[in-house]
């Protein structure tokens, strides 16, 4: 290992540390301005040219402002668990592949930072820890909203964990290993959506609740619990819980591109006619820009899930995530696994049994949700 | 047990979204360049009426602070001459004082008011940094004089205004 290894490692830490926060800074303007726009508004447009200083004015706002901490608070959990909820969002970033290989003053860079061999587990290992900052969170800010938003996030969190964990086992099973390199690579002829659409579905699902994004915004339901965990918090101690939940998105947001949709993979741009044979040197840098515009899209379907879902009951909440979802990830990972096994053993065509039989277990599930969530007025209709 | 039907419901209601948000127009109004405007019986700030040659309809007489449920409006009246006239009759209102803290835009001043001199406007951008600032004085309420007016006070000749409550006809429709 030679000194110009551990340069460019922190030059790419600190691009994807400012990265993030940047993104985090923008993504909440870009939610602003989208959910207004699916409300028929306009959103914010007053801060520079259509309210691209929104963000900024927002940081310089709540930097400002005064931290007030509560009289019987615990005071070091108080301070630390913003920080406890911020680092680990952070921090599962360095696993996510955002290119590949490319070129820097002759020297060949990857472009991620690590290359854990056993990357998803970090990914799940890293992200259970956010929640106990808003545990924490809750529980030190001596307020019982607080505390019952922080109860509900971890209660969450244990539920939707399962599934989400077993949405990533069908991905590691198609593609046979725990590296998130080698699950890209492995996406290069399909992406794994196509292949595994119901996984796919269960894994935005759990998500959703991972990063208590609506419906699964229980932990700070503002009509029940004030403003739920972060209720006490204030200025720049309340900026890190936003922070977290921001970040949170897009990395989770990235991880559902690597697992289901194929990654920093893209049409290859060397391959476009007149002009491909000149673009061959920028052919590896295009993995950024399609990670970025897959990204972009997840994160557009979040906003506009928010847009469109009302919140979930918290009784039905917990019953979906372990009556329905737990299950159903259950027998998708054996689905996947069963196909994997019938296409490397019989013929590879069977590798559709996969998507055929999950759609149709997913479809089975849904008829179960139904049933379990109508009325019984409803139901004799 | 229905199997697709839910999902379809799902979808569909993703569908109906994802239509405002593509063809929607948006309805916000940018407030402080473009105004909405008011409805015509809207209650907002009161304003003092003057005839046409500038004279003030007010004659000091307090109905309106004897209407008024939320006691928000002093009245005090002085002497009207000849050589100082400020409304017709023999009385003026010398101080005339709306706490717009107070006031609740009920509209009773308005009926009260014999001369109608008082009218509840339709501005609502009353905001203030201090409880001072909520009193609205007669200068404030009092609206400018018409073209062909006269600022008050006036010089009259003598006889002319005597009667201090004009002759009113029955309202028409």
């Amino acid at each position: 290992m030679d000194w110009t290894l551990i340069v460019e490692w922190v030059i790419k830490s600190v691009l994807l540390i400012l990265i993030l926060v940047g993104g985090f800074a923008y993504l909440t303007l870009f939610e602003r301005k989208m959910l207004a726009r699916f409300q028929v508004r306009i959103g914010p447009n007053r801060t520079g040219p259509r309210g691209f200083l929104q963000p900024i004015a927002d940081a310089v706002k709540l930097i400002f402002k005064e931290e007030l901490t509560p009289a019987r608070a615990q005071k070091v959990i108080f301070v630390l668990a913003p920080i406890i909820t911020v680092v680990p969002a952070v921090v599962v970033s360095a696993v996510i592949p955002w290119g590949g290989v490319v070129t820097v003053f002759g020297r060949p860079v990857t472009l991620y930072i690590a290359d854990l061999n056993v990357g998803l587990l970090y990914i799940t290992a890293v992200t259970s820890i956010a929640v106990y900052g808003i545990t924490l969170a809750g529980w030190s800010s001596n307020n019982k909203y607080a505390l019952l938003g922080g109860m509900r996030a971890s209660a969450q969190m244990i539920s939707y964990e399962l599934a989400l964990g077993l949405s990533f086992v069908t991905a590691i099973i198609l593609a046979g290993s725990l590296r998130t390199i080698d699950i890209v690579e492995a996406q290069r002829s399909m992406w794994f959506v196509v292949i595994q659409p119901a996984g796919a579905f269960i894994f935005m699902i759990a998500t959703l609740a991972e990063v208590n994004r609506a419906p699964f915004d229980m932990p700070e339901a503002e009509q029940e619990l004030a403003a739920g965990y972060h209720s006490e918090y204030s200025g720049m101690k309340f900026a890190l819980f936003f922070m977290a939940e921001y970040i949170k998105m897009i990395v989770i947001s990235a991880i559902a591109v690597t697992l289901f949709f194929g990654g920093y993979l893209g049409p290859d741009i060397t391959h476009l006619p007149y002009i491909g044979q000149y673009l061959t040197w920028l052919a590896p840098w295009m993995g950024p820009v399609y990670m970025f515009i897959k990204v972009v899209a997840l994160l557009f379907f979040m906003v506009w899930v928010r847009a469109t879902l009302p919140r979930i009951r918290y009784d039905r909440l917990m019953a979906f995530g372990w009556k329905v979802l737990l299950p159903l990830s259950l027998a998708i990972a054996f689905i996947s696994a069963v196909g994997v096994l019938l296409a490397e053993d019989v013929n590879p065509l069977l590798i559709w049994v996969i998507p055929v039989l999950s759609v149709i277990a997913g479809f089975l599930a849904i008829g179960f949700v139904d049933r379990s969530l109508r009325r019984k007025a409803y139901a004799a209709r | 047990m229905r199997l697709v039907e839910p999902f379809i419901e799902l979808m569909t209601g993703l569908f109906t979204t994802m239509t405002e948000f593509i063809r929607g127009k948006p309805v916000t109004i940018q407030y402080p360049e473009e105004k909405r405007p008011v409805k015509p019986r809207f209650r907002g700030r009161h304003v003092l009426k003057r005839y046409e040659n500038g004279l003030e309809k007010c004659i000091g007489c307090a109905l309106c602070a004897a209407a008024c449920p939320a006691d928000a409006i002093f009245v005090e009246a002085s002497e009207n001459t000849d050589e100082q006239r400020f409304s017709p009759g023999d009385r003026y209102a010398s101080t005339y004082e709306i706490n717009m803290l107070r006031c609740i835009y009920c509209g009773f001043c308005e009926d009260a008011c014999p001369t109608e001199a008082i009218v509840l406007g339709d501005n609502y951008e009353l905001s203030f940094t201090h409880r001072r600032e909520a009193i609205y004085v007669k200068d404030m309420l009092l609206e400018p004089v018409q073209a062909g007016g006269s600022p008050t006070p006036q010089v009259t000749e003598p006889g002319k205004f005597t009667r201090s409550v004009p002759e009113m006809k029955d309202p028409q429709d």
